[in-house]
């Protein structure tokens, strides 16, 4: 080209001082600003959403953490015990042992309040059996001073954490005025006092009348067994089928239509997955209904379509010149792809994968369908073999199940279940961020 | 194999190694190559010279079926090594890729140590029995790169954390630390100092005491440097193939007169 062309090609710029911005490059400026700006206010919009949801959730989810108990130390003598066994309403004779103890340790502390069984009954539950229960379990302890925590009413838990108020209380049979007094002053007494819920940890969900007990632990175990049988299923089946798909098998309509189907799949509302499940592996297949491993299949059906699309992409990703290097020196395509292609893909392949065990771990609807309901997470299994096939729940099934009860207080059970979860999540996200760098420190 | 030993005696001087006939590369429904007939001597450096574009690299590839490797690329004609046709069904090309070695145009080293991606080849094709066995194929391999000075006190490092040019010597080095009997070298100094390029010649006609080396080159004082005989290529066609001194001084063709002189390109 000369030079002559060069100057009817493009208006000639003006050459001027560097120390001057031109209009032009003003204007460049200004639009960059702008930018900037909105892209600062949005990441601002972000935060402050998502600032607002953390608050929200710790608001409301850290009372299920903590728990109202009334501190009793109260010893039965040994003709109490036979006192009450020979009686016809035999737990109503421990509850007036109880309740003479208690008023006992009340007077002590200077309280003068008149209280009789019911009010009892309202603030700490039915504190007959739960005596009887132990005495009958331990009969050694009889005579000796025993202390007992027993957990207090939802209503009365609400009240010492500020769900439930004085301002416009109504009295009702589940509890009155003159209890909250009574309330006012075992607190005053040191004998109801609130503290850490381990139960809520390490328990199992308990019945509708009782939302104290209620426990997300033998979910969580739930949502374990589950994960593990997703983990084992999705990640090989899924690296293994993108890993052929994406390096040895031949571009054709058939597999044309495999790719499509699977970014289908990927798509298909998780319900849909619950009731193939339930139609497949329970009806079909007669696997046992409610049990974390049939809810694995079923989750594993729904990661499946992430895991390939991630792990393909990331196949995509690594240059095509490393893979004409490794044939090109004689490595079989096998080589070329195990040797060097999957290390580079790994982080995205890692990434992909636990992407696709987070959503499963939050998926609830599909359990719904295969009978993995909250109330059925009863207990531990008895075994490792057990945890795939007794009935369990999982995590978010079980929020689900307490969010749809009609006590208040499993709200904050709810509440607090999703914090559980949360925290789950984002444990994961950090194992899959340390593996990401683990694996990309390798260059 | 009778017939083998009747040619080996009938060329005195040097076999053919590579003889291709009738050759025709697609891509999709692109013409790429358009007949080309070659023989490829043994213990010879044969360059390929031509425009940008006329299908030096992808008639390269056809001698080790790189080409396989692309969906829409399709090759047909006879293509022999050694009188065996390497499109027979029977060919692997994985073990043909083992004897024909390839330099690619760009450099292309493996995200591993430096001694990784000299070994890794070695090692594939079991030729070190011991690690000082390998040590020693790296080294020679690095020297004969003529790259081993330059990193010899950090072989550990990343090969990809090297110069361009150095990458380009680093892939020489692996792709000859194979032992192919064949090189195929596609523009293998264009991202080369001058002193390494005279470096990398100098290994190519090391190289030609065993092998038969082909250089793909845009130099054509390259090509006359370290070539026995040239091959030049337009448009898909092979226009003229002879002693590379004759294709210097008088070439037949007109279109290879004009790109020599520097008026096609
Ligand atoms: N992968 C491919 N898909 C489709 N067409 C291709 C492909 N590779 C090469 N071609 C076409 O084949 C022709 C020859 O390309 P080739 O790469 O062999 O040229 P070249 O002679 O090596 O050029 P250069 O000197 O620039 O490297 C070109 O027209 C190019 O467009
Ligand atoms: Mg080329």
């Amino acid at each position: 080209m000369s030079d002559m062309s060069m100057d009817s090609a493009a208006p000639r710029r003006s050459s001027k001082s560097l120390h001057e911005v031109d209009a032009r490059t003003r204007r460049r400026n200004a639009a960059e600003t702008r930018f900037k700006a909105c892209g600062i206010g949005a990441i601002a919009i972000g935060l402050f959403f998502l600032v607002v949801l953390v608050v929200a959730i710790f608001r409301s989810g850290l009372p299920a953490f903590t728990q109202t108990v009334l501190d009793v130390e109260f010893a039965l003598t040994q003709e109490q015990y036979e006192d009450a066994e020979s009686q016809l309403f035999k737990t109503k004779a421990y509850s007036q042992a109880f309740n003479g103890a208690l008023k006992t340790q009340l007077d002590e502390s200077g309280v003068t309040l008149p209280f009789d069984e019911a009010s009892i009954e309202r603030i700490a539950g039915k504190v007959g059996g739960t005596i009887r229960e132990y005495f009958r379990a331990n009969e050694d302890q009889l005579g000796q001073p025993t202390s007992f925590q027993l957990a207090a009413s939802s209503r009365v838990d609400g009240y010492m954490t500020g769900r439930v108020t004085r301002d416009g209380f109504q009295d009702s049979r589940f509890l009155t005025l003159a209890d909250l007094d009574l309330v006012d002053a075992l607190e005053d007494a040191g004998i109801i006092r609130t503290q850490f819920n381990w139960n809520f940890i390490t328990g199992a969900d308990s019945g509708v009348d009782n939302p104290g007990g209620a426990g997300i632990g033998a979910s969580v175990v739930g949502s374990f067994f589950m994960m593990l049988v997703v983990l084992f299923l999705s990640l090989p089946i899924g690296v293994a089928a993108s890993i052929y798909l994406e390096e040895f098998a031949p571009r054709n309509r058939f597999t044309d239509l495999i790719e499509v189907n699977i970014s289908n799949l990927a798509a298909v509302p998780s319900i849909v997955f619950g009731i193939l499940g339930l139609a497949v592996f329970i009806q079909f297949m007669h696997l046992p209904q409610s049990a974390p491993v049939v809810g694995g299949l079923v989750l594993t059906l729904m990661t499946l379509p992430t895991i390939i699309i991630s792990t393909r992409a990331s196949l995509n990703a690594v240059p095509p010149s490393i893979r004409d290097a490794a044939l090109g020196l004689g490595a079989s395509r096998m080589q070329s792809v195990f040797h060097h292609v999957l290390p580079l893909a790994m982080p995205g392949i890692l990434t992909g994968t636990i992407i696709g065990l987070a959503q499963a771990l939050g998926e609830t609807a599909p359990l719904l369908l295969i009978g993995m309901v909250g109330f059925v997470a009863r207990g531990y299994p008895d075994s490792f073999i057990d945890g795939f096939v007794e009935p369990n729940s999982a995590m978010p099934a079980q929020i689900y199940t307490w969010a749809a009860r009609a006590d208040a207080a499993f709200y904050d059970k709810a509440w607090g279940g999703i914090i559980i979860l949360l925290m789950f999540l984002l444990t994961m996200n950090i194992i899959a961020i340390i593996l990401r760098r683990r694996f990309e420190r390798r260059w | 194999m009778n017939d083998m030993r009747l040619l080996e005696r009938d060329v005195d001087a040097k076999d053919i190694k590579i003889a291709a006939r009738k050759v025709q590369v697609y891509y999709a429904d692109t013409h790429a190559i358009k007949d080309v007939d070659v023989d490829i001597e043994d213990k010879t450096v044969t360059a390929f010279i031509g425009p940008s574009g006329c299908g030096k690299s992808t008639f390269l590839r056809c001698l080790n079926r790189m080409n396989d490797t692309i969906d829409i690329c399709r090759v047909e004609g006879d293509i022999r090594i050694d009188g065996e046709d390497i499109y027979d069904a029977k060919v692997d090309p994985v073990q043909l890729r083992a004897k024909v070695g390839m330099v690619f145009q760009k450099p292309n080293p493996f995200p591993k140590s430096i001694y990784d991606n000299i070994a890794y080849g070695p090692r594939i094709h079991g030729l070190a029995r011991s690690k000082a066995d390998l040590d020693d194929i790296v080294e020679k391999s690095l020297r004969r790169g003529a790259i081993w000075d330059e990193v010899k006190d950090r072989l550990h490092a990343p090969g990809t954390g090297l110069s361009g040019g150095q990458q380009q010597r680093l892939c020489i080095a692996r792709a000859v630390a194979t032992e192919p009997e064949v090189l195929l070298m596609d523009e293998p100094c264009s991202a080369l100092d001058p002193i390494a390029t005279s470096q990398v010649e100098e290994l190519i006609d090391e190289l030609r005491q065993e092998f038969s080396v082909v250089i793909v080159t845009h130099s054509m004082q390259q090509a006359a440097r370290v070539s026995q005989k040239t091959a030049f290529f337009h448009l898909g066609n092979l226009v003229e193939y002879g002693e590379t001194g004759q294709i210097f001084t008088t070439p037949q063709d007109p279109r290879t007169e004009s790109y020599i002189t520097g008026r096609i390109g």
